[in-house]
């Protein structure tokens, strides 16, 4: 894709935003608790999906305590997590039919990683200020309040870690440890699991990789291991031996 | 329950703790078991971790201080627990994992269930280094046996010498990246096998299920299909009537009495952060290799005037671990791969058991090769350096856009990986000690390390490094990552980063220099033993928990019948 047709895909991208402002956010899952969040900083209204800020997965007393202490902390000023939501947004766009970065919650996940992660504030919120610093020094405006067309340029400067301009590394580190973020985010959420076409975490039974596909990468099974291996309509007779260590079930 | 008289006080609940009091209750004795966590059933959903998805936990499965190997690992435990430090003497890194629970760190390990061989009870007669074991394989092999049909073991039976056949339940198919290490690995004529592991992959009994094929082995399973001490041995001792369990509950030491015999046991309850004594009539330490150490240092007495069984100074000496490497590498051919499910057992369904003469070497001892990879759930980390791959492409890295989840679908599961884990020789100066002034939070004297790798290890790590990349590379890979140099100890773990530690209390014939008989027990007070790895006298390049059930199967038979006899 050439730079000016992305940019033009950004701009209409950015429509398509507006109109999610207006209707139910992708994302079951994750909507049931998406409400907006409007910054009076930001030109154009930013929105996400809200995580939980309750969970239940198995803790233990201190371990809940732990969790419990991070919702109640808040780290990122406004500006920064509104900054932090344009990035996201721009790394992993909504225009996509599995939703994207604000419709899988991302600045909330940032925000709570940067706190159960001490190393993770200062490069976050150095990061956001570099940027800040750099669309001010380019174009007179913060990031968030410069024209989408600035913000991609700037982009550009720092989503490639082969850039070897030594005024734009800080930059660049910030953009990486972003999409990073930004991805792992997205991909472990149930919008992820749908683009990615997951489809494990599941009781199953394991029987062989799927015929098709030991013809497309030309493998097969070799019938001697084979008979080591488990006939899955006998996995239920209770297993028995002969005295020569053999299975006889 | 305090006036009560145990026949038997059991000392932590892990696997040689966990056979010990299965066994001993069954021959009809009463049993009280301590364990210094707090009571777990992956079966009770709010202590479930496995089937969850990452969106249920806030950092998506991150690793924690308190879950080192992520959100949902089932291990409640760690390298760090709070208030219960542990010393480095030097500029030693002993890394010391310790699970805190019923069942102990069999909640979350990998189920890779080896038998020792002949060659392994006797390594000193190879290579004239370290002791060999008072015992031989044939002393016990029977028990080995009778673990498998007990627990349950997946394998095949190969005819290899020093890796015995067994009573295995049938092996899962092999997934696409291990077909493809397994034709790598022929090329080189390195041999590959079936993955030796104890989950049900056929059913052994109405008290446990049969495996579903999650992965999830490492979450603990809900179905008990999978090997934990708890769930496969604690379980059914606690239903047969004669077992009490004492959960949270730290014990201090063993107390003994004039003639020099232990009387029992005292613990600090966690809760209420009192200390209580109980009596038994045999003490069974179980606490692993480190923690019984620990406590029988702790316990000094006018008879024990360096702790309990430790007359010739070797409690806590020998203590060594696994070796261990690692690398990866992409796998080109399995770009943009057909998606299914292909979660199958946790871990590996593939594997290779040493296959080289360490005579040609210029190291002793040797290792296996654990094989990594596949389409695994994401979680927290899935998606870093999502493109990386594409420089071998020609393509740029890095970017944004939609664009990005081509790359993620491009990449997934593109990865082979493969661990080494080997045999460290036994050194006297590798040794955990009581530090003399810094104590837990419940005034316990802590354990500070002095271990230090050898030439044999580190050669040994040069060379799994130049194995793997052959078979990487054999297997149609691309290394990933620099190859670690002799300024890395060419990869070499850290001691005790394998959870493998053992050796501390070490059998042997001779009281001089060991600290139990072949059966665990004390030279110093014959009603006190040990039956968890501190007793191995080698590691062999084998994981400890097959040998620690068999070895606590037999020290528990041999418990039994002396009490019987009325010897003890």
């Amino acid at each position: 894709m050439s730079e000016s047709s992305e940019i033009k895909h950004s701009i209409e991208r950015r429509d398509v935003l507006k109109a999610l402002m207006l209707a139910p956010v992708a994302g079951a899952m994750l909507a049931s608790t998406g409400c907006a969040w409007v910054s009076e900083s930001n030109k154009q209204p930013t929105r996400w999906t809200r995580l939980p800020t309750q969970y239940s997965y198995a803790r233990t007393d201190v371990e809940k305590q732990r969790d419990a202490e991070l919702f109640a902390e808040t780290f990122f000023r406004e500006h920064e997590l509104v900054t932090i939501a344009v990035l996201c947004d721009i790394i992993l766009p909504s225009d996509h039919e599995n939703g994207g970065a604000l419709a899988a919650g991302l600045p909330d996940f940032v925000e709570f990683m940067a706190k159960d992660r001490e190393h993770y504030k200062l490069p976050l919120r150095g990061g956001v200020a570099w940027l800040d610093n750099y669309s001010l020094d380019n174009f007179g405006a913060r990031f968030v309040e410069a024209d989408i067309e600035q913000q991609l340029a700037i982009c550009d400067a720092i989503a490639y870690p082969d850039v070897q301009d030594e005024a734009l590394q800080p930059g660049i580190a910030f953009f990486s440890l972003m999409r990073n973020m930004t991805l792992t985010g997205y991909y472990t959420t149930e919008l992820g699991f749908r683009d990615l076409g997951y489809v494990g975490n599941t009781p199953n039974i394991w029987d062989g990789v799927p015929d098709e596909v030991l013809a497309r990468h030309g493998k097969t099974y070799d019938a001697e291991w084979l008979t080591k291996c488990v006939d899955q309509s006998r996995r239920n007779i209770t297993a028995e031996w002969d005295d020569e260590m053999n299975l006889i079930t | 329950m305090a006036d009560k008289e145990y026949d038997i006080i059991v000392v932590g609940s892990g696997a040689g703790g966990g056979m010990a009091t299965y066994q001993l209750a069954n021959a009809g004795l009463t049993v009280a078991l301590v364990e210094a966590g707090g009571f777990y059933d992956p079966a009770a959903d709010e202590q479930r971790t496995q089937l969850r998805n990452p969106w249920e936990s806030p950092r998506r499965g991150a690793s924690t201080r308190r879950r080192p190997f992520g959100d949902y690992n089932a291990c409640i435990g760690g390298w760090d627990l709070d208030g219960e430090p542990y010393t480095q003497k030097g500029d030693t890194e002993f890394m010391w994992w310790r699970g805190r629970m019923l069942g102990g760190r069999t909640n979350h390990w990998g189920r890779i269930s080896l038998r020792f061989g002949p060659l392994d009870f006797k390594r000193r007669d190879i290579d004239g280094l370290g002791e060999n074991w008072p015992i031989g394989y044939e002393d016990v092999k029977p028990y080995y046996d009778k673990v498998d049909k007990l627990i349950g073991v997946f394998g095949s039976n190969e005819g290899l010498y020093n890796d015995p056949d067994g009573f295995f339940l049938p092996a899962p198919k092999p997934r696409l990246h291990e077909l493809y290490y397994i034709d790598g690995a022929r090329k080189l004529n390195v041999p590959v096998y079936p993955a030796r592991k104890s989950m049900l992959t056929k059913r052994i009994n109405d008290q446990r299920g049969v495996c579903y094929y999650c992965g999830q082995c490492s979450r603990a399973c809900s179905i008990h299909a999978d090997f934990s001490s708890s769930t496969a041995l604690i379980y059914p001792a606690l239903r047969g009537g004669k077992v009490d369990l004492y959960t949270d509950s730290m014990v201090r030491e063993v107390i003994t009495d004039a003639s020099g015999k232990a009387t029992g046991v005292s613990y600090i309850n966690k809760k209420d952060k009192k200390e209580y004594a109980l009596k038994g009539r045999i003490v069974v330490l179980a606490a692993s290799a480190c923690s019984s150490a620990r406590i029988l240092l702790n316990s000094k007495s006018a008879q024990h005037e360096n702790g309990l069984g430790n007359s010739s100074g070797h409690v806590g000496r020998y203590l060594h671990d696994s070796t261990g490497a690692s690398r990866a590498a992409f796998l080109p051919e399995l770009m943009n791969r057909d998606i299914y499910n292909e979660d199958g057992v946790g871990g590996m369904h593939v594997y290779t058991p040493w296959w080289l003469e360490n005579a040609a070497l210029d190291f002793p001892r040797g290792y296996h090769l654990e094989i990594g990879g596949g389409m695994g759930m994401p979680s927290y980390g899935f998606g870093f350096a999502a493109n990386q791959y594409n420089e071998y492409l020609g393509k740029r890295v890095g970017g944004y856009g939609n664009g990005l989840r081509d790359d993620i679908r491009r990449f997934y599961g593109a990865r082979l990986s493969i661990a080494c884990r080997g045999e460290s020789v036994p050194q006297f100066d590798n040794y955990c000690e009581l530090d003399p002034t810094v104590v837990d939070e419940w005034g316990i004297p802590v354990l500070r390390f002095n271990y230090q790798w050898t030439d044999y290890e580190i050669n040994q790590a040069k060379h799994m490094q130049d194995s793997m990349e052959a078979l990487l590379e054999a297997s149609g890979g691309i290394l990933l990552g620099d190859k670690p140099g002799v300024e890395r100890n060419y990869g070499l773990a850290k001691p005790g980063e394998i959870i493998h530690e053992v050796g501390t209390t070490r059998m042997g014939l001779d009281p001089k220099t060991s600290v139990t008989n072949e059966f665990g027990q004390l030279h110093d007070a014959n009603n006190v033993f040990v039956v968890d790895a501190g007793t191995f006298v080698s590691q062999a390049d084998k994981n400890p928990t097959w040998t620690i059930l068999a070895l606590s199967w037999r020290a528990s038979d041999y418990i039994a019948e002396q009490m019987k006899q009325q010897n003890i």
